[in-house]
Formats: structure tokens, C-alpha cells, sequence
């Protein structure tokens, strides 16, 4: 019996197409070819434009309406648009300050659609203050497709997608007035919905600040967000400092609002937010001497596509319940584009916005496939860990980050790509290789494709002048211990399940106005993480503090990237996975959720509260 | 064939899409004209809305598109008669859901629940099963011919990507698709979350200024 992606039976001789489709297509891949010229130089298209038959047909050429998410979007060329780098967020100038001024309570007269007063506004007084309008953008991802609609971030120097990049230092608050300008539902284009509430992901930041899922606000109306930028424990177990061991360096922004998050995000909501301090400086002539921002330290966003094959158009699969899988790979909102670097050390930051993709990056050789090419781990989730590491792949899952060293000087004159070579068909997340045959779920290992078989992101030329490089050599850096573990007071247990395809944790469904559990302010909890959905991989986020993984199926993680500070955790098949957490500073509503946006917007998501020492629950609550 | 080669096999399928692109773009050439005028709405409704005709409670033909979604905010769910799994609450939810909107259900908001067993499910069943939830006029309960059903319910994404968990009616997808079809505000929530958070999702669709007044944010409490 064959089938294809659909799980339809198919002939052998069908059968025997697909795999040929796949074969030609890697080998294309491989070969960087894409365009029809290519393609014809090559054979494989006739003179009038014909796709020879060995290519074969995709599932869905014969569908007549999606019932999937694996579109096929038109042809693209790759390599062709240099990266985009996101400009720096600017504040606005002292003599132009915010009218009306921030308040601490809500400003509702005036349009403000905050709900809860600022908790620490005059104790962390802004000392920068943005003024962000949301709104629709006209922008091209390919030089090979139409002029596409976004929405994007404006700071008032410029808007685009992903947003402008903020820049800050620990020790200066700021604020952000967030707009809504967002054209109504009937301008577009086919998703989205022009309601926001925008996220700092894995900012220790007060409730009402915090781009809950359920603070959401309409168009016309505005949201001031204060961020305190500030070490965990500054009002309790560092008082006045912080630890400097929960020190943040990649934090990134996106729209959370409760069931839109998948369109809203894939339509553009989202961008970096980059914290430095006194060791993680920005300049490689000073603290840990990290390459310098912005010439060599360079963010990146990934995500995932798909085009409607007759108009060009950006599609999103309105009724994916599963997750939705894009076939164009875009960096920093261009598909598949260059950079040109020099023979010398750069940091990149690596984030995964989904939607439900997972990745795991190869710098891969064309010329060279079965060379293994080193690069370096620095900080998992935008933590830097104790120590570099020395890798030739990392996973991330959406919403993750990793913070790497890539050293380009073995490669002066030459191109060298990165590559995600995870398999992944559907929204299940990584296939899991069974090399044993003995039931596909006791190895977690996910199978990785060969050398320049997988997805090819963008491409690294580096040119043959060596310039001045003051950046640590990784292998005699150290940066922060991990934060201690101590006692846990509750210990919670979370079961991420599906029932007739609904999405639940603990049996029960994302609702606003359901508070699921109370957690006492200063104390510390152990949540244990469990999977209960056969072969799904779902990453796990929380807001608030971040956690260690104490251990995977109760043995501790082995690889020191695994073994730091984290906001998402993976989830695999049939896991069970244990975090210590901790929590102080900031009372009030945090969602714990999967961050395979499509699993998060249909209900695998909850509400929980921070509430006053010793007021919260003192047991777990189911 | 055994669960490891047909993972192989999907995933070379699904490592197809250039084939399907080429084959898109040069088939869809002459279409390519027609199809780049085709407003987003249209290009939605070509895709994910088939135009089939079903049968109501009531014995009348309907068109999906042109008379149950077309200009609406609708609820759309799957279930059967015989159902003793999740369908009981689903609907008992659903009824829930339409006593609170009262008389808005047939005015401008429209709940659909069709049938995963189109055999069995005949108009009459479909009229009994109403009776036991009073269901009210503007909540339609649909039969029809099963391929049609069964395109219906694939366009509208109520499938599991294992194939046999697909196949088995117990398991099928309690989803509640909740949308507003002019405006192409499409979202699902989970047939057993609570009636009052169906509803909520039910009135973000209403995009009328005295609707968004009071849609600002959620709990408050
Ligand atoms: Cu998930």
C-alpha cells in the first residue's frame, strides 16, 4: 500500500513520481538551482516551458480545494536579495515627549486600553520612550513575487517587517506607547485580525506590561507598555542589583492576541529586542568582548511560508488545526537571501518564529558535503551560558533562540550556507527516525536529512579581506553561572493532551477569564511538563521567570545548552519534563502555552497569577 | 507497508512542493489573469468553500456557500447522531451558546453542525436530534451525499494527519470553526471549552462599532 502526504492511497507508479519529485528536487537544491533558466540549462524543462515528467507531481496538484497545509508556492529564485538588517528602534528626542504623558493608571478617557495600573512606573521611572504605531506595509519578499500587504512596526523612522530592533541597557526603564493602526478586517487580505496586544517574550516584565494574550486592543485605541529592564530579584533575593545570573541578552517582541496569534505573527508581528550590560556590552573591546553591534552582531528571524500558487500572494491555512508548514524559507522577511561577511568572527541570533516549525542548523559546504563545519553555541533563549559551546547543529522549536560565534576565516573567498536539515511534514513536529523498527516513539532522535538535502536558509559569501577582530576566542570564555536551584513549595503537574483534536492542558481549555492556579510571590515551584499526545513535539513557553530543566524523562539534560536558563522547552513524544522555577518582583496574569502558535491559538494555553507572599495556592490545583 | 517506510514515504512527499509550484504556475498561466483579479474573499471562498448541495433537518436543499455561510457569522461542527463521545456536550454546548445569542441566531449569526455519518444521519434523524437539543430555527443540521460531506469536511481542515485516527469516527474533530465569511475572520475553539468563551469568540466577529466598544479586553477579574 502506498500514500501520499494526504495518507491517500496512491498507485506504485504515483508512488514512484513522488519519490523521483523528491530525488530531482534535492538534487536541485544541492545544485542551488531554482530558476527556469536553471532549470532548462539542465534539461529538465522543455522549450515551451514544459516540466519533464521525472519531476513528478505534487500531492496537491490534483486537489481541488486545500484541505492541508502543504501548498505549493510559485517558483522562487534564491540568493538573489542581501539579508535585510532591522533598523534600531528609535526613542523619541527629549523635546518631543509623549502626549498625553504616561500615567500610572489606565489613561481610558484618552484611549489608553489598559486595564491594571503600572506596578513599578514610579519606582523604574522610563527613562526612553517610544511611540510604536502597528499598521500595513507594502513590501517584497522575492524579487519573484508580487508586492505582498504586512503589517508591521513603526517607530516613527520606520516601518517595517520584522519591526525595528530595541536596543537597551539594563538599568534604563523604558516605555513603549503601542498603537493600533491596523487596516479593518475587509482590507486584509484573507487573515489577520486588527486586534493586538504585543508581547515581550522572555521580558521579566510587570503584568500589565506584559502583552498578555487577553489584553488585546482595537484599532484607534493605544497600550503604554513599561519595560523596567531589570536583573530577577532585584526586590527580594538581590535586593537593589538583581542576580546577575538571570542576565537576559536576546528578548524578542510579537503579537499575542488570544486565537490570532498564528495570522497575526505570519502577517508580520514580530521583531527583536536586544539588552545589554556592563559584560555583554555590545563592543568586542570590552566586558566578555562578544563581536561588536551592529557590524558584526547580526539577528536574524526565521520563519516559514507559503504562496498562493496563482496570485503570489502571501497564504496562511485559516483552517490548519495541526499546525501549518511553509515551503519558502524566509530571513528577516526575504526568502532565502545573502550576506556578505568577512574572514572573522561574528554573534548572530538565531530566533525560530514559526509557525510550527522546528529547525536544526548546519553551516553546510557545497563543494564539500561531507565536511563538518563547527560553530558555537554562546546562549540558549538569549541566555548566555556559563561557557561556549562547540557544535555542528543546533534544534530550536518556535520561539526559541540561540545565540551563536560563527567563524568565517576558514572560509575567506568562499560561500558557505546555513541549513536546516530537520525533517518535518506536518505540524506534528521533527519526523522521528526509528533506526531500530522497534515502535517509533522510544527514540526521540528526529531524522536529519543529508548534507544539502534539507532547506538551505541563506547564504554566507565571505570575501577574502581580513578585517580587525577583537572578539574572545569562545574557547577561553566564560560568562554567567547558572541561578540556584533551591526547594521547590509546590510542585505542578501540566499534561499537555488532545482530545478529538482540541488542544488542552490538564483537560481543560484556554478561556481569559479563567485563573487555573495562584503562585505565592517569592517562592519557588517545580512544574513538571508531561505529554500525553502521542507523536506530537510541542514547545512549551512561560512568561514571567525563566526555568532550568531539571531533567527529560527524569534524567538530567545532558548538553550544557540543554542545561541553562530557558523560556520554551521542548516537549517530545511521551516526555516528561521537570522545571524549577522562581517568582518574584511582579504580581499578577502570566499564560503558560504551547508556542506551536496554531496548538496555542486553539486553546493549548492557560492563565495563572503571581499573588502576594504567601497567598498562593499551597498545594497543587489541578 | 509498515509505519517506518510510510514516514519515509511522507516525507518524500512532502519534500515535493517545486513539482507542484511549476505545475501551478504553468497550468495556472491562461488561469493566472482571472485568478490575480479574484479578491482575497474570492480566492478564500474558491479554496476552502465547495459549493455542495446538503439537505437540512427540515428536508430542504441548501447550498453551502451560497446559503448557509455567504454573508454570515457562522458556527460551523461535525458530529453524528449516534455519537456518545464527545457530540453530547459539543451540542448541549451549541445549544447553550444559541439560547445566549437568542434571537441574533437566524438574524445575522448562523450555526451549522453537520453529519460525519450521512447514511444514518437522514433529514428525519437530523430532525429528532434537533428536538433533543431544541435547537432553534437559524441552527441548521446538515446531511447529504457522503462525498460531498467528506469534501466539505476537509476543505474545512475537521481531519487528523494520522490516517487512521482520520478514518475513525470516534476520534473525529470536535473543533467549533467560528467565522465571519464577508470579512474573512476565521478562528476555532474547542467544542467542550466553556459556552460562555464560545460566545466570546462568536462576538469578536461582529466588527460593528457598537461591538468593538465593549470588546476591548478580557478578563478583568
Ligand atoms: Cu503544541
Amino acid at each position: 500500500m502506498y500514500y501520499n502526504a494526504l495518507g491517500e492511497k496512491v498507485s506504485r507508479a504515483r508512488y514512484r513520481e513522488m519519490l523521483n519529485a523528491a530525488k530531482n528536487r534535492r538534487e536541485l537544491i544541492a545544485a542551488g538551482l531554482y530558476g527556469r533558466r536553471e532549470l532548462a540549462k539542465m534539461g529538465l524543462l522543455t522549450a515551451g516551458g514544459m516540466l519533464l515528467p521525472k519531476i513528478g507531481l505534487s500531492a496537491r496538484a490534483r486537489t481541488p480545494f486545500a484541505v492541508t497545509s502543504q501548498a505549493a508556492s510559485p517558483m522562487t529564485r534564491s540568493f538573489v536579495d542581501p539579508l535585510f538588517v532591522m533598523p534600531q528602534a528609535q526613542a523619541l528626542p527629549p523635546f518631543r515627549p509623549l502626549n498625553p504623558a504616561p500615567t500610572v493608571a489606565p489613561n481610558t478617557a484618552a484611549g489608553e486600553s489598559r486595564t491594571r495600573p503600572h506596578q513599578a512606573l514610579t519606582q523604574f521611572p522610563p527613562q526612553k520612550f517610544y511611540y510604536v504605531t502597528q499598521h500595513a506595509i507594502q513590501a517584497t519578499q522575492s524579487p519573484d513575487l508580487p508586492v505582498q500587504t504586512l503589517w508591521a512596526f513603526d517607530d516613527t523612522h520606520n516601518a517595517c517587517s520584522p519591526g525595528p530592533t530595541y536596543v537597551n541597557h539594563y538599568g534604563v526603564p523604558i516605555l513603549v506607547r503601542n498603537n493600533n493602526r491596523l487596516p479593518p478586517p475587509d482590507q486584509n487580505g484573507g487573515f489577520g485580525m486588527p486586534s493586538v496586544t504585543t508581547h515581550l517574550h522572555n521580558g521579566h516584565t510587570p503584568s500589565e506590561s506584559d502583552g498578555f494574550a487577553c489584553d488585546y486592543f482595537e484599532i484607534g485605541h493605544w497600550y503604554d507598555q513599561h519595560y523596567p529592564n531589570v536583573l530577577a530579584g532585584i526586590l527580594s533575593t538581590h535586593p537593589g542589583t538583581g542576580d546577575i545570573n538571570e542576565a537576559l541578552s536576546t528578548l524578542w517582541y510579537h503579537d499575542h492576541r488570544v486565537m490570532f496569534t498564528a495570522q497575526n505573527t505570519y502577517k508580520g508581528l514580530v521583531g527583536y529586542y536586544l539588552l545589554f550590560n556592563q559584560f555583554d556590552t555590545g563592543s568586542e573591546d570590552s566586558g566578555f568582548r562578544l563581536p561588536s553591534y551592529p557590524q558584526f552582531d547580526i539577528p536574524l528571524v526565521f520563519a516559514d511560508k507559503v504562496y498562493d500558487p496563482t496570485t503570489g500572494l502571501l497564504f496562511f491555512d485559516l483552517f490548519s488545526l495541526d499546525g501549518i508548514l511553509g515551503d519558502k524559507f524566509l530571513v528577516n522577511g526575504k526568502i532565502q537571501p545573502f550576506f556578505k561577511v568577512h574572514p572573522r568572527r561574528y554573534r548572530f541570533r538565531l530566533l525560530n518564529t514559526g509557525p510550527s516549525r522546528f529547525y536544526e542548523f548546519f553551516l553546510t559546504d557545497l563543494n564539500n558535503l561531507s565536511a563538518n563545519n563547527p560553530y558555537w553555541v554562546i546562549a540558549n533563549d538569549g541566555n548566555l551560558l556559563p561557557a561556549p559551546v562547540q557544535v555542528t547543529s543546533a534544534r530550536i522549536g518556535v520561539a526559541e533562540r540561540i545565540d551563536v560565534i560563527i567563524d568565517f576565516t576558514p572560509f575567506a573567498g568562499k560561500s558557505i550556507y546555513l541549513e536546516n536539515r530537520l525533517n518535518q511534514i506536518n505540524g506534528q513536529g521533527p519526523v522521528i527516525s526509528n533506526p531500530n523498527g522497534t515502535g517509533a516513539t522510544e527514540c526521540n532522535c528526529p531524522e536529519i536529512l543529508p548534507a544539502g538535502g534539507g532547506n538551505l536558509l541563506m547564504r554566507f559569501d565571505v570575501d577574502t579581506d581580513f578585517v580587525r577582530d577583537e572578539s574572545a576566542d569562545p574557547r577561553t570564555q566564560t560568562f554567567y553561572q547558572l541561578p540556584q536551584v533551591v526547594a521547590p513549595r509546590v510542585v505542578r503537574t501540566f499534561k499537555f493532551d488532545r482530545l478529538n483534536g482540541q488542544w488542552s492542558i490538564n483537560g481543560q481549555f484556554m478561556d481569559c477569564n479563567d485563573i487555573r492556579f495562584h503562585v505565592s510571590q517569592n517562592s519557588a515551584e517545580n512544574w513538571i511538563l508531561t505529554n500525553a499526545t502521542g507523536d506530537w513535539t510541542h514547545p512549551i513557553h512561560i512568561h514571567l521567570e525563566e526555568h532550568q530543566i531539571l531533567s527529560r524523562n527524569r534524567v538530567p539534560p545532558p548538553l550544557p545548552i540543554e542545561g541553562s536558563r530557558k523560556d520554551v522547552s521542548q516537549l517530545h513524544p511521551n516526555e516528561r519534563v521537570q522545571l524549577f522555577f522562581r517568582f518574584r518582583d511582579w504580581l499578577g496574569r502570566y499564560p503558560l502555552h504551547c508556542h506551536n502558535v496554531v496548538h496555542e491559538d486553539h486553546a493549548m494555553m492557560l492563565r495563572w497569577e503571581v499573588v502576594p507572599d504567601g497567598t498562593g495556592d499551597k498545594v497543587e490545583v489541578p | 507497508m509498515n509505519e517506518t517506510s510510510r514516514r519515509n514515504l511522507l516525507s518524500f512527499s512532502g519534500l515535493a512542493p517545486l513539482a507542484g509550484g511549476l505545475l501551478a504556475a504553468r497550468a495556472g498561466a491562461a488561469a493566472t489573469e482571472a485568478a490575480t483579479t479574484l479578491s482575497a474573499r474570492e480566492r478564500i471562498r474558491e479554496r476552502y468553500f465547495p459549493d455542495v448541495i446538503l439537505r437540512t433537518q427540515n428536508n430542504e436543499k441548501v447550498r453551502f456557500y451560497e446559503d448557509l455561510i455567504k454573508d454570515k457569522i457562522v458556527t460551523l461542527n461535525f458530529f453524528y447522531a449516534q455519537c456518545d463521545g464527545v457530540c453530547p456536550g459539543i451540542t448541549a454546548n451549541l445549544a447553550k451558546v444559541q439560547r445566549a445569542l437568542a434571537n441574533r441566531v437566524g438574524r445575522d449569526i448562523f450555526m451549522c453542525s453537520f453529519t460525519l455519518k450521512p447514511a444514518e444521519d437522514t433529514p428525519k434523524a437530523l430532525r429528532d436530534y434537533a428536538n433533543l437539543y431544541h435547537a432553534k430555527p437559524g441552527w441548521t443540521f446538515l446531511t447529504g451525499r457522503p462525498d460531498d460531506l467528506e469534501l466539505l469536511r476537509r476543505s474545512l481542515g475537521f481531519t487528523d494527519p494520522v490516517p487512521a485516527v482520520d478514518k475513525d469516527k470516534s476520534q473525529h474533530i470536535g473543533n467549533i470553526k467560528i467565522g465571519n465569511e464577508p470579512l474573512m475572520l476565521w478562528t476555532a475553539c474547542p467544542g467542550m471549552a466553556h459556552a460562555d468563551w464560545i460566545l466570546k469568540a462568536i462576538s469578536w466577529m461582529d466588527r460593528s462599532p457598537s461591538a468593538l466598544e465593549k470588546a476591548c479586553c478580557d478578563g478583568k477579574s
